[in-house]
């Protein structure tokens, strides 16, 4: 497994226009690496093991299942970036956190998956899809008056509604998860990452960057087209009458 | 009356943005401008935090009883490794 884990420090931030991530910043912002944890990683605690794999082992496994094609294959990777992870548990200098190194190995083990396996999408070209598709608006479009129009081009026309009162509780109801749920699973792999690591693990913006290795502006772009496809499926559900 | 130099068709993909830190400043007093101004995208700012608020509700699936097992014998083998 030499070679297949990288320290945080030696990588390279991703670049964009706004420049606003380091790699510094990460480790000042993250969770910091806490000393004693990693002793008794190395000194081969097994429930301390056990919490790090309760912490990050489904949220891998999700991460990893946007790379590959299978879920057979998602959890090798999984399963040799644990190893990965063991293996360079000595050589770990704590430069980054924890969390981001781990990320790290899992995303250099499934691109060496993607490219060992022809038929395997690589994560690089799944997110070019996904950027690709930069006319797909965030509203559907027939919900605002039309260019033609002299007064109010591009003005609502059926605005949407506040949701309040018996509406707003109903984001609690069962049902309503259930759709949400359903909606994220149905989203491109990539933003439905992206959503998952911002909006239920709360990462920062930064470390998702690292981690997916994207810029922030495609982190951004992937994240506004996830929320909003959420948010529609939502509203379609509450304005049932 | 709403602002003409901002259409609300251009606000909604600016949400994200915007709720980011990430816009250029005029561009962030136009958005704010047409918050005051238009109850349609007040309200379609407000279902973005909301859907945000009950996406982070939802919680990750529990770790498979066996999944971790597998990963345990791992560290066990790890260990007896090193």
């Amino acid at each position: 497994m030499a070679g297949v884990w990288v320290d945080a420090g030696e990588t390279t931030p991703p670049r964009t226009g706004e420049a606003k991530i380091d790699a510094g910043q990460v480790v000042d912002r993250g969770v910091l690496t806490d000393a004693a944890q990693l002793h008794r990683l190395r000194s081969g605690d097994t429930e301390e093991f056990e919490r790090l794999v309760v912490t990050h082992h489904a949220l891998m496994y999700r991460v990893a299942r946007a790379h590959v094609a299978s879920s057979a294959a998602a959890e090798d990777v999984v399963q040799d970036t644990w190893i990965a992870v063991l293996d360079g548990l000595t050589a770990f200098e704590g430069r980054s956190s924890l969390r981001t190194w781990i990320f790290q190995i899992l995303r250099n083990v499934a691109r060496r998956r993607g490219q060992r396996e022809a038929r395997v999408v690589p994560f690089s070209s799944l997110m070019a899809t996904e950027l690709g598709e930069r006319t797909l608006p965030s509203v559907d479009p027939e919900r605002f008056i039309p260019p033609s129009d002299h007064e109010w081009p591009g003005h609502w026309l059926w605005p949407p509604r506040q949701w309040e009162g018996g509406v707003e509780e109903r984001l609690l109801h069962a049902e309503t998860q259930a759709l949400m749920a359903a909606s994220i699973e149905e989203l491109p792999p990539v933003q439905r990452t992206v959503l998952w690591l911002r909006c239920i693990e709360g990462w920062a913006s930064e470390e998702v960057c690292l981690a997916l290795e994207i810029s922030a502006a495609n982190q951004r772009v992937l994240l506004h087209r996830a929320r909003s496809n959420v948010r529609g499926s939502l509203e379609a559900l509450l304005e049932e009458s | 009356m709403v602002p003409a130099d901002m259409k609300c068709q251009e606000f909604v993909e600016l949400v994200t943005d915007y709720m980011e830190d990430s816009l250029p400043a005029a561009t962030r007093a136009d958005f704010k401008a047409h918050i005051l101004e238009c109850d349609g995208c007040g309200a379609h700012l407000d279902q973005m935090r909301q859907t945000m608020q009950a996406i982070g509700r939802l919680s990750e699936r529990d770790l498979e009883p066996e999944a971790l097992a597998r990963m345990l014998a791992l560290f066990c083998d790890w260990r007896t490794q090193a």
